[in-house]
């Protein structure tokens, strides 16, 4: 062990708002980090276990609470699984309607993460820009389903609601008002110095390291593994019918996290409009195939969730509630790595490298620097955000 | 050479069983003493990606399930071994071939009982540390599941 004192710096772990509650205990020389422990649990709910106490169509409804942000991702994983299980098809409309869906989510995702990595480097007009604009997605999803979270359009055998020739207009125009949106934080992001010199070369995730802590979604894209499971397993959905690209980038630290983000909203954005055409020549109504029954046996499903890759596992013995479901949130295989990702960086610097995971910005909030000779408490998340928004203010100044 | 023709003629008779579900997703039966040996080819040699294991509590045993992807072809190999001494179940840990298992062998510790055999770091990932010994909430007849 090396000999120089070290500080355990607790980032975590609850907040009632965050999607999977971590403690990250960071092992820190001065300012530099040493080390980093993950622990979690503390907001282990139990979901696997009651779904085997729930109807198939009831566990649509209950892995749609996992996450509160990527809340279509566990149930279009989920009935995709089912969907396996059975051997069911579901209709084309219904492909449509399930990828718009799933690509609004995505939109109104990495909106919410763009806005708190901006306040994170002392941004904020980043953060208020991008969640007014964030606002407008919400509306449509209200407008489509009702609800501005939780949409329940998720069903086997097909979606819940349809998206009408009437109201296909009103979300192209979304789509249309957007889009200089995103010009806009693209230029905000790729051109401005102060965030290059924040957040290029920090916290760097190699390639072969991405492949070992097994890591998906943007995390692993930015690291330059090519991995986007709307490309390479379509399931029941229509990304394999419409134009789109993956985005991957070699570089692995946060610039590249947050660019991939940033550009995939672009890719998603053209994913709606190609749904929103087909849609058009769709006949109206045959959204959904009334499965009753559930035969024996095991199916796979996934989907890339804003995060990256939803997995689920269901097992049925032909009755009317799954022996076994497993699931696999992206985090849980992204968030370890960050174990390798924040080592070596200072404790400005960590805030950033855990957000850019995309994990729960929420935990940073509840960050206590703690003087491990006395025990007491001597910075809080407050602190540590506003330690994180000096270092860009410096760099401002020197640039 | 499809990766499920090049995965048969690797390991011939080691493969207990092979079932091909549909044109995406292969359930590969094997042997729990295999299971390094296999885990270390699928993830270095093939390159598939470890997504993720579930552990399924039946009457006969505990089964441990592998999922491994090969994100080229969007195709899903899951690995099946069956650890038939319940009172005792025990298995040799992946993680030190991939990394990402770390964490899915603690949960299967804590929650199925299953003892992953060199594992560096097994403690309690996801229940309080003062969880009571021998009670694991994936069995059956525990919680509000089935009986």
């Amino acid at each position: 062990m090396n000999s120089k004192p070290r500080t355990v710096i607790p980032i975590g772990p609850y907040h009632p708002l965050q999607e999977e509650a971590e403690f990250f205990k960071l092992y820190v020389e001065g300012e530099k980090v040493v080390d980093m422990d993950i622990e979690l649990g503390y907001n282990h709910r139990g979901i696997e276990k009651l779904s085997e106490s729930l109807h198939w169509d009831q566990s649509a409804f209950l892995v749609e609470r996992i996450c509160g942000i990527c809340s279509t991702s566990h149930p279009f994983a989920y009935v995709n699984a089912v969907e396996d299980l059975a051997g069911i098809e579901i209709s084309l409309r219904a492909k449509y309607i399930r990828s718009v869906i799933g690509e609004l989510e995505r939109l109104h995702s990495h909106l919410l993460w763009l806005g708190l990595a901006g306040h994170f480097i002392g941004y904020n007009t980043v953060w208020m820009w991008s969640w007014k604009y964030r606002e407008s997605v919400n509306d449509m999803f209200e407008f489509i389903t009702g609800n501005r979270q939780h949409y329940a359009m998720m069903k086997i055998g097909g979606v819940r609601r349809d998206i009408e020739k009437k109201d296909i207009p009103q979300i192209e125009k979304m789509c249309d008002d957007l889009l200089p949106v995103v010009d806009m934080f693209k230029g905000a992001v790729m051109d401005d110095p102060v965030i290059h010199a924040r957040t290029k070369g920090v916290g760097i995730l190699p390639r072969e390291v991405a492949i070992d802590y097994c890591v998906v979604g943007p995390t692993a894209r930015a690291s330059g593994v090519d991995i986007d499971v709307r490309r390479d397993d379509p399931q029941n959905s229509a990304y394999n019918l419409v134009d789109w690209n993956v985005i991957v980038l070699q570089n692995g630290d946060v610039f590249d996290k947050a660019a991939i983000r940033i550009l995939e909203m672009y890719e998603s954005i053209k994913i709606i409009r190609g749904c929103l055409e087909c849609l058009k020549k769709e006949p109206e109504g045959n959204f959904d195939l009334n499965v009753k029954e559930i035969p024996e046996g095991e199916g796979i499903g996934h989907y890339e969730a804003p995060r990256g890759e939803v997995y689920h596992y269901v097992r049925s013995d032909g009755t009317n509630r799954p022996v076994r479901h497993k699931i696999r949130a992206p985090s849980y295989v992204n968030v370890p790595s960050n174990q390798y990702a924040v080592k070596g960086y200072t404790i400005s610097d960590a805030a950033l490298v855990l957000a850019a995971v995309d994990p729960c910005y929420c935990c940073t909030e509840r960050v206590a620097v703690i003087d491990k000779e006395k025990n007491r408490k001597i910075m809080n998340g407050f602190d540590l955000i506003k330690l994180s928004q000096q270092k860009t203010e410096e760099l401002k100044k020197k640039l | 050479m499809e990766i499920i023709d090049e995965i048969k003629n690797k390991f011939g008779s080691k493969i207990k069983k092979f079932e091909e579900k549909n044109p995406r997703r292969f359930y590969i039966d094997v042997l729990p003493t295999d299971i390094v040996e296999i885990a270390k080819v699928l993830f270095d040699d093939f390159s598939l990606r470890f997504i993720i294991a579930t552990g399924i509590d039946r009457r006969d045993g505990l089964e441990i399930l592998y999922h491994f992807s090969e994100d080229k072809t969007g195709k899903i190999v899951s690995v099946r071994v069956l650890i038939t001494n319940k009172e005792k179940p025990e298995i040799d840990t992946i993680s030190k071939v991939i990394k990402g298992a770390e964490w899915i062998e603690r949960e299967m510790w804590e929650l199925l009982g299953i003892n992953f055999k060199g594992h560096p770091n097994l403690k309690h990932l996801l229940l309080r540390d003062d969880w009571p010994e021998k009670n694991y909430p994936l069995r059956q007849g525990q919680g509000e599941g089935r009986k």
